[in-house]
């Protein structure tokens, strides 16, 4: 899939995604527009992993440890053919299997998360099963930055680079807000990039909403022979949308009608001029 | 000085070590059997088996929450992951992990809480686990079970590695005698009667059911009283049949178990009982709501009547 075409899903997805959150009247708005354009990136131009091998031992694995960005999981498995685009009609419905954090009850999904620190830890286990078995998959996990301070994550670092483990890529979507405020005033877990490094990982920054540049570092993987590697994905919290970006609202915040409204007048003229581009 | 069980023999081990060998046997025959410690594996017994199998083994450090996770991935990947560490720091410090990453998402990781209950004795209540049946009972789809001998041991450990299921397993470190067997296959979820009787059953689990077995031969040869005795080795899913059988064949019930007597078989029990109007004389034996006293796991037993005398005593009373 070409740059341009992953940029119109993009937006397509924005859409989407406020689409359902408006329709459940919940969900977490700000964090699902940060990522979304990595698990774009992910799924249509690195994963090897499709509805109909989804059960294959040598599939690639995406875990999203920053579970409650589930939005934007949703959204991208129903475009990849996974289930269909109008079971997210039942989003955080009664009885629905679409919830508010993932599950595995949900085609696509790999481990049920929400509680956060945990992806980390499960990936590490799932690369390592690869690593015994001569498996030349790859496992692919999303941190929020908020959840850094979790101790399991840097058990699990430590972990990581013992065990050598190249087949393992850890993403974090640095948005640089949380649910209280600025994550550097919540926790200072700057720097980031040398913590990691100290535990014997390559790390890597890149501007989480530059196609280009996310299929440039995720082609590059693994970043050096016998070391996981670490993306640092400079985000925006609810990008795509003016009035939501960098705003502490939107962690969780619902448009409203005119919102709403908006929202969707400024993506579909983004729409118009992605595809013109 | 307290007396140790009697009528050990010489080839009666602790179950921890009957858990070692048995995974040393079924790692000979499976490369998907996989070992991950907390930096545990003397104090699991496991030495040899990383001698032997070295890559089937995985140490993760003095970690319990990234060891768990860590195993359901190894699990959710088809390995058959047994996840070996202290019963109290696992069941405690991992308990999220337990939670979500091996029962909620259903990776059927065998969590192996060693030197549980008591066992590390004065060391004192952070390395006790008095807690691990009343938590774990509490969360959905995992099976928690404490063998009694080292037959039900073996045979647990040998099912565990065949049961596709999240699965927690508790061993202490004592020597503990062979209970008499019934011929009954052991089975997760099935209750195995020791020793038949008419008027009290003693309900036990894990290490508590061999003194549970002398108490009933106390009564028995100095005061005439009938005892029934039942390793009742899963505490879930509880044995609900064999249960309703005792109703009808016992006139009184105790449970003796090495677990505080908040949240554990004894409260399981009466559960059952009382929502199925079986209204008898009952009694928990176990640990208080304290931290216990300082001694080795004989004396601690001893302190709060987990022996074959103050099990004897407590039934007695109950069928006055």
């Amino acid at each position: 899939m070409t740059e341009k075409e992953l940029a119109i899903k993009s937006i397509n997805y924005r859409k989407n995604i406020l689409k359902y959150i408006y329709a459940a009247k919940a969900g977490h708005t700000g964090g699902s527009l940060s990522c979304l354009d990595i698990l774009n990136v992910l799924y249509n131009h690195v994963l090897r992993v499709s509805p109909q091998d989804f059960t294959s031992p040598n599939r690639d694995r995406y875990i999203q440890s920053k579970g409650h960005t589930v939005e934007a999981l949703y959204v991208v498995l129903a475009d990849k053919g996974f289930f269909p685009e109008s079971d997210l009609e039942t989003l955080c419905k009664y009885k629905s299997h679409y919830i508010g954090h993932p599950t595995r009850k949900v085609h696509g999904v790999e481990q049920n998360t929400g509680a956060l620190g945990h992806g980390l830890p499960l990936s590490v286990g799932t690369a390592l099963a690869g690593k015994m078995d001569d498996r030349d998959y790859r496992v692919f996990t999303l941190l929020g930055d908020g959840e850094l301070p979790e101790g399991s994550n840097w058990e699990a670092a430590l972990t990581a680079a013992h065990y050598k483990l190249d087949n393992l890529c850890a993403i974090i979507d640095h948005n640089k807000l949380q649910i209280s405020g600025r994550t550097s005033e919540v926790c200072n877990t700057d720097p980031i990039d040398a913590k990691f490094e100290s535990f014997g990982w390559v790390v890597k920054h890149v501007d989480g909403h530059d196609i280009k540049a996310l299929m440039e570092v995720f082609d590059s993987l693994p970043f050096e022979k016998d070391k996981p590697s670490l993306v640092i994905a400079h985000t925006i919290k609810g990008k795509g949308v003016s009035y939501m970006e960098d705003v502490l609202k939107w962690h969780h915040g619902v448009p409203s009608a005119d919102e709403y409204g908006r929202a969707v007048k400024e993506l579909d003229d983004a729409l118009a001029v992605a595809y013109i581009e | 000085m307290i007396a140790e069980a009697e009528n050990k023999t010489q080839t009666d081990k602790a179950n921890l070590e009957v858990f070692a060998q048995t995974l040393e046997e079924l790692a000979a025959a499976d490369k998907d059997i996989i070992v991950v410690t907390s930096d545990s594996r003397g104090s699991g017994k496991l030495g040899p088996y990383g001698q032997k199998y070295p890559k089937q083994i995985v140490e993760i450090g003095i970690a319990e929450q990234n060891l768990v996770g860590v195993a359901a991935g190894l699990a959710s990947a088809g390995k058959k992951v047994f996840a070996v560490s202290p019963a109290c720091f696992l069941t405690a410090r991992a308990l999220e992990q337990i939670k979500n990453d091996i029962a909620y998402s259903d990776n059927p990781v065998k969590a192996i809480g060693i030197s549980a209950g008591v066992s590390y004795g004065a060391l004192g209540s952070t390395h006790h686990s008095l807690h691990d049946f009343a938590v774990l009972r509490a969360v959905n789809n995992i099976i928690i079970a404490a063998p009694a001998d080292n037959y039900e041991t073996a045979e647990a450990i040998k099912l565990a590695a065949k049961t596709n299921h999240p699965i927690y397993l508790r061993f202490g470190k004592k020597v503990m005698p062979a209970l008499p067997a019934d011929g009954t296959p052991f089975e997760f979820g099935k209750g195995r009667i020791i020793k038949d009787g008419a008027d009290v059953a003693l309900i036990g689990t894990g290490e508590t059911v061999y003194p549970a077995l002398k108490a009933a031969e106390i009564l028995e040869k100095e005061h005439g009283i009938s005892a029934l005795v039942v390793s009742m080795h899963t505490i879930k899913p509880l044995d609900y049949d064999l249960l309703a059988d005792i109703t009808r064949r016992c006139k009184a019930i105790v449970t003796i178990e090495e677990h505080s007597v908040n949240g554990g078989l004894g409260e399981a029990c009466a559960s059952f009982l009382l929502q199925h109007k079986a209204y008898m004389p009952f009694k928990i034996l176990g640990i208080p709501d304290e931290y216990t006293i300082t001694g080795s796991q004989t004396e601690i037993f001893a302190h709060y009547g987990l022996t074959e005398k103050g099990i004897a005593k407590e039934a007695i009373a109950l069928l006055k």
